[in-house]
Parts: C-alpha cells; structure tokens; sequence
C-alpha cells in the first residue's frame, strides 16, 4: 500500500484482503434489508394499491420497472467511476467491481425493457417503439454487451481492465451522445405516457406527479433494489478477488514447479 | 387472495414474473459460480501450503 | 508523418484489400437491398438514404480490423511505438489513411449507388455532404476500437460489437441529413451536430486510441 492510501481511510478498502473482510461482515445486512424492502415494496404495491384510473392495474408494473432502469443507468455510472479509480490509482478490487457489476446493470437493462414491453403492449397497442426512452435503453444494453464481451476476450486481468475502462469512459461519452441523438431522431410518439415515467425517474418531480399512494412503495421498491445491486455487486466482486488470486496461485505454482 | 386485475392481468403477472425469474436467475448465477470459485481457491491454496 | 501516410497508402494500393473490398461490399450490400424488399421505385427511394448510409457504415466497419493488425503482425506497430512520432499522431495518420482509402472511395461511391436505388434527384447533393462530413468519425471511432482489440486472435467480431454503438450517434445525424435532404426538408441542425461529432472524435478521440495501443504494447 503506497503512503496516500494509508492516509485516506477509504482508500484502505482497495487492499483485496480487507475488501473481502468487510463485505463479508456488511453483506448480510445488505442481502436481509434489500430482500425486506423489495418483498415488503412488491407485496404493498401489488396487493394494497389502486388501480390507475387511466392505466388500470398496469400501473403496477412501475414497481419494477423503474427500479430497474434507475439500476441501469446507475449501474453504469458506477461502473465508470470504478473504472476511473482503477485507471488513476491502479486498485484492483476497483478494475474487479466494475467487472462484477457488468452483468447486474444487462440484467437490469433487461427487466427494463422487459416489463416495458410488456407494459407497452396494452397501452401503446405495441411490444416495441422507437421511442427515444426505449431506443437509449436498447444501446445502453449493446454497451453492456460490448464491455462484458472485452473482458471475456483478453487473457490478461491488468491487460483486460485497463482497455475496459477505457472503453466504459469512451462508451459513456457516446452513450449520452446517442441519448441526444435518438433524442433528435425521433421526439417521442409516445410522450404523454411516458411524462409519468420520465418524472418518476428524475425523481425531483416524483410527489407530483405520481401520487403518495403509489410513491411510498415506489420508494421502497427503489431502496431495495439499490440495496440489492450493493449486495450483489459486494459478493460478484469478492468472487472476481477470489478467481484472480487462484490465477495467481496457478501462474506461481507453474513457475515452481 | 389476489387482488383483481381486471383485463390487464396477464400483463402484470407476466411483467412480474419475468421481472422476478430474471432477478433470482441472476443472484443464483452469482452465488454458484461464488461458491465454485471459492472452494476452487481453497483447493488450490491448500495444495501450495502443502507442497511449501 | 508524410512518410508513414504515403507508407499506409502505399500498401491499402497494392495489397488491394480494403480499397477494392470495401467498395465491392458496398456495392453487393445495395444490390441485394431491392431482392429483399421488393423493386417499388417509391419504397427505394424513401429508404435509399438510409441504406446508403448502412451500407456505407457496414462496408467501413469490415475494413477496420486490417486496419492495425497487420503492422501489429509484423511487429511495425511496435517500431512505431518507440519512433519519435507520437502514438497520438500515429493513430491519427493510421485513420486519415483508412479515410482516403475507404471513406472517400465510398462517398464517391454513393451518388452512382444511389442511382440504382432511386434516390430523389435534390438528395444526391444531401446524401454526398453527409458521408463526406461523417465518414471521417467512422475512420476515427473505428480505429478506437481497432487499437481495442488488435491484440486478439478471433478480434473480428468483437469488434463489430465494440463499435457499432459507438456508430450510432454518427449514423442517426448522417442518415438525417441524407433523409432530409432527399425529401427536401432544411437540414442545418442534423448536418451541424454531424459535423460536431466529427470534429471532436478527430480532436479526443486519438487520445483514447493512444492510449489503448499503449496498453496492448506493453
């Protein structure tokens, strides 16, 4: 560990050992209070909410749905914020995070897009619109694909994780690009149904204009899932840890032997 | 038990159901391969302490 | 600098490979469209933009993974590593090569293409502006994602993967452009974002390239 990292608590967690310690002591806690919060979320919005007056019992879908997108797109940022840590200050367990949480945020992008076009079908009258929300959500998934397929191709870790984060910086760059552009493409068809999940996911409007009945759950539901993306990111990583050490072991034995 | 849907059932159920199949495919997926990595490096680690 | 371009250039001419092969590709690419589609005139000419423009893309992106493999096999990549030239100015001569070489036989390509497929009279001007504008990106982005994966052995279709979602912002302001302007809309907005586009991938992304051939060097 360099001087800087011993100065900065924080920092004392990119050290695998102490990593695997502490998620193994905070883990638990994680995987209790996300499971309570999506199941207590899920039953409340499924079993004790109204049905929308225009959308019917539709509406709620929204308990996933929206979880799962902002998981996407968080996902996603976080991913690139590892990536940028791993980049700048050379911690493993940063590079090995970003990895793990790579096939939570296509899970997620695919629950997405899932309940959306299962939602879309009755209400658009259609599985699948070029609507500019579900065209960003599509290539934020082919992003995914794409990071995931680099990783898996190169042989060396330090190799792998130095071209992936370049490539999660670049990626993000033109994904936000390509949320303009699609933007520009096509200025939604489908607005009006979708202003409700638009406010639902910028949050700031959220009271407005999906009503308190609908919120609280809602908001569990939210909390839950980023919980369980916690959880899971902490145990996926702590595999990554793991695999890299028996690389390790191998590469050293081989050597020995 | 189950509150009434009225014509939109299927979609909800379906939505929930692929929703809720997707999310414990994946924590199984992880936790699988986290319990085969981890006895795997077990393995592994006690052969070196063996052969020094 | 001058020297390397006219080195690359030199070899695309007489290997033969991308330079005839991205054409031919294009070519058979908007010969086949009509057979899956149907031969209505006014069906082709509504979509003509747009499949020029794929076809365009698709005929760049099969050229790219000779793009640095060769240097990369007969070990000039590392030569050039280590000459005094940067690795940034490197990739840069390595894409300009890749443009005159693929882009711009395209390009000029296109309006005959566009013949065939019936394209509105006002949108062979539009259609030819646009690939000029935006195949430059095309040549950038690609040899990103080139230096990405030159290292590998099935690197081919990995880097399909890679770089067409980096495409898409390209493709939707150029397809625009083309579209609008074969339908006699004002294309000033979709041709400046275009445009946009192309300048900043020259400007950044060489650096990003760089960088990734420097990884794969070590």
């Amino acid at each position: 560990m360099s001087i800087a990292a011993k100065a900065n608590a924080l920092w004392e967690y990119a050290n695998p050992r102490k990593f695997l310690a502490t998620s193994e002591r905070v883990m638990p806690f994680f995987w209790v209070t996300s499971l309570a919060c999506i199941v207590v979320g899920l039953v409340w919005g499924f079993f004790f909410t109204p049905d929308d007056y225009k959308q019917g019992s539709t509406v709620k879908i929204i308990y996933l749905h929206v979880p799962a997108a902002l998981m996407a797109i968080n996902c996603w940022l976080m991913m690139l914020a590892t990536s940028l840590v791993w980049l700048v200050r050379r911690h493993h367990v940063s590079a090995l995070a970003a990895r793990a949480a790579a096939p939570i945020g296509i899970v997620m992008t695919l629950i997405a897009l899932a309940t959306g076009a299962i939602w879309g079908q009755p209400m658009w009258g259609t599985w699948w619109a070029w609507d500019p929300r579900l065209t960003s959500f599509l290539i934020l998934f082919l992003f995914y694909l794409g990071y995931v397929a680099l990783w898996e191709a190169i042989e060396d870790p330090d190799t792998a994780a130095d071209l992936t984060s370049v490539l999660c910086l670049v990626g993000s760059v033109f994904a936000l690009l390509s949320r303009y552009a699609v933007n520009f493409w096509n200025q939604g068809l489908h607005q009006g149904a979708s202003v409700m999940r638009a406010a639902a996911v910028t949050g700031a409007d959220t009271e407005e204009k999906v009503s308190n009945i609908y919120f609280y759950p809602l908001l569990l539901c939210i909390i839950g899932f980023v919980l369980l993306f916690i959880a899971l990111v902490l145990y996926r990583t702590g595999t990554e840890i793991r695999a890299r050490r028996i690389k390790a072991l191998l590469a050293r034995e081989r050597v020995n032997g | 038990m189950i509150p009434d849907l009225g014509k939109y059932a299927d979609t909800v159920l379906w939505s929930y159901a692929a929703s809720i199949a997707l999310l414990v495919l994946l924590i199984v997926f992880s936790i699988a391969r986290g319990r085969k990595v981890r006895t795997e490096m077990e393995k592994v680690e006690q052969r070196m302490t063996r052969n020094g | 600098m001058i020297a390397l371009l006219l080195r690359d250039l030199k070899l695309a001419f007489r290997a033969g490979g991308g330079f005839g092969l991205g054409l031919a590709f294009f070519l058979i690419v908007t010969v086949l469209v009509p057979f899956s589609v149907g031969p209505q005139s006014s069906l082709l000419s509504t979509i003509a933009p747009g499949v020029l423009w794929l076809g365009a893309l698709l005929a760049c992106l099969l050229s790219l993974d000779r793009l640095l493999a060769l240097d990369w096999e007969d070990g000039s990549l590392d030569l050039l590593a280590t000459a005094p030239l940067p690795l940034e100015s490197v990739v840069s001569i390595k894409a300009l090569a890749h443009w005159l070489t693929t882009g711009l036989p395209l390009v000029l390509a296109a309006p005959f293409l566009g013949v065939l497929l019936n394209l509105p009279a006002p949108g062979f001007f539009w259609l030819v502006i646009s690939l000029l504008i935006g195949t430059p990106a095309m040549s950038v982005i690609g040899t990103f994602g080139a230096a990405l994966t030159v290292g590998l052995k099935r690197g081919g279709l990995l880097l399909s993967l890679l770089v067409l979602p980096l495409y898409v912002p390209t493709l939707i302001f150029g397809a625009e452009v083309a579209r609008r302007g074969a339908t006699g809309m004002e294309t000033q907005t979709p041709l400046l974002m275009l445009a946009g586009i192309t300048a900043a991938t020259i400007a950044l992304l060489p650096f990003a390239s760089a960088a990734v051939l420097r990884i794969n060097l070590r």
